[in-house]
């Protein structure tokens, strides 16, 4: 049941949780610890809010902005705060560029550190025993699942998040996007671009998806 | 501590699952157990090192084989009975059966945005010099603490290189244990693939773990 991703035989699982998690939170609003419409507000601000596309916005002026690039690599979080991205999970980020030598790609291999104001919060494979346990000790393996297969010249680097160091991954820009705007080269940049499970789209590729 | 959450290495896991056009949650107790966990950790109650220690406290077997917000839920009703917020009874029932107990601050709707915001960054000023410097050789140090610490299993006793010094970072295994931050300097530090996993890994590869001064002696 666990393997396949469905609850279909844990419907009275979830029940449980469910029961449970309610029977809490009617606790502590009694008690007074915790607010009904903070909670709301934590909610929305990360699943609506803050997301991948903040991180999409950083890599794309970067592509088009050296004095940026060179700022960011030199200090991520005040960087990245120049874009009004900062914060919870994200208040000490560093940020590594991917060249035709080095392929960079982030895991937490001890809970599930992720840089949340530039990507949201993590998808259930990054905080996952397959993922955390396999990325620092067979990367290009966890890579050929995720259709990245680099040349055996590049160097994988894995940053394993192990203090409130967050890592956030500048992919290469993709060839035949000269002269694109910022909004443009966005849509380029996907959220496993800037784990480093990912490459940036190629332009042919968006044009496939839209 | 040597917990299953240390998973860095370990085989049998199984491939990467992925889902295509994942949601942030994938059912309302998760919206509401992560609004919790994140609602209380505000109350100053504890540290975030404490609720990391708590989930890694988990029987080995329970943690496996939960899902993550189960895990999170998990260690937040044990981290609200251990710093006597509720009892057990209490949490199991969702009965209020004991006056509240005094907290430092309370998560209001309108703090919500400048606290995400501000965060809560971790950098202190440095009470004495750094002892190591990009370039030097270090060995993480072969330790098998009882409790929390963010020193990796894989790395202990591997030589690796300084590649960055980031500067005075609260101590998390003090911090986890209620010993204070007694701040450290904290670096990063490059280990090469083939010195942690032998011949299966690339040449040239490399690992980047962040160390404290205190996981750290020189290596030659």
């Amino acid at each position: 049941m666990a393997h396949d991703g469905h609850h279909d035989d844990g419907g009275s699982a979830l029940d449980e949780m469910t029961l449970r998690v309610r029977a809490l939170e009617s606790l502590l609003v009694e008690k007074g610890y915790v607010d009904p419409p903070a909670l709301d507000l934590l909610i929305e601000t990360y699943e609506k809010k803050v997301g991948p596309r903040n991180g999409a916005r950083v890599v794309a002026r970067a592509w088009s902005d050296p004095d940026y690039k060179a700022r960011l690599l030199a200090d991520g979080t005040a960087a990245i705060a120049e874009l009004g991205y900062s914060g919870r999970q994200g208040e000490h980020i560093k940020v590594v560029e991917n060249t035709g030598q080095t392929h960079n790609m982030v895991v937490c291999t001890l809970c599930s550190c992720y840089p949340w104001p530039v990507l949201g919060l993590p998808p259930v494979w990054y905080k996952s025993a397959p993922y955390r346990s396999r990325a620092v000790a067979d990367p290009r393996g966890v890579l050929a699942e995720f259709g990245v297969t680099l040349p055996p010249e590049t160097a994988v680097r894995v940053w394993d998040s192990t203090a409130e160091m967050r890592y956030l991954v500048l992919p290469l820009r993709p060839a035949g996007t000269e002269g694109w705007d910022e909004d443009r080269l966005a849509d380029l940049v996907t959220r496993d671009s800037m784990i480093g499970t990912g490459l940036a789209l190629a332009p042919a590729e968006v044009e496939a998806g839209a | 501590m040597n917990g299953v959450h240390d998973m860095g290495g370990m085989r049998g896991h199984g491939p990467v699952e992925r889902e295509e056009n994942e949601p942030a949650f994938h059912a309302e107790w998760e919206r509401r157990a992560f609004a919790l966990a994140l609602a209380m950790g505000a109350t100053g109650a504890w540290t975030l090192d404490m609720s990391r220690q708590a989930r890694e406290s988990l029987p080995p077997a329970q943690y496996l084989a939960s899902s993550y917000y189960e895990i999170w839920f998990a260690a937040l009703c044990d981290l609200i009975c251990a710093k006597g917020l509720a009892s057990r009874d209490e949490i199991d029932t969702g009965r209020l059966a004991a006056p509240p107990a005094n907290i430092a601050r309370v998560l209001k709707a309108e703090d919500v945005a400048a606290a995400l915001a501000k965060g809560a960054p971790v950098e202190r000023p440095a009470r004495a010099p750094a002892r190591f410097s990009p370039g030097d050789k270090v060995r993480a140090k072969v330790m098998h603490p009882p409790a929390h610490t963010r020193l990796p299993r894989y790395v202990r006793g591997h030589v690796g290189v300084i590649e960055e010094v980031h500067g005075c970072h609260v101590f998390p295994d003090d911090n986890a244990a209620g010993r204070g931050e007694n701040p450290d300097w904290l670096y990063g530090v490059g280990f090469a693939a083939a010195d942690l996993w032998g011949g299966s890994a690339h040449p040239g590869d490399k690992v980047h773990v962040d160390c404290w001064q205190a996981y750290l002696e020189p290596a030659e």
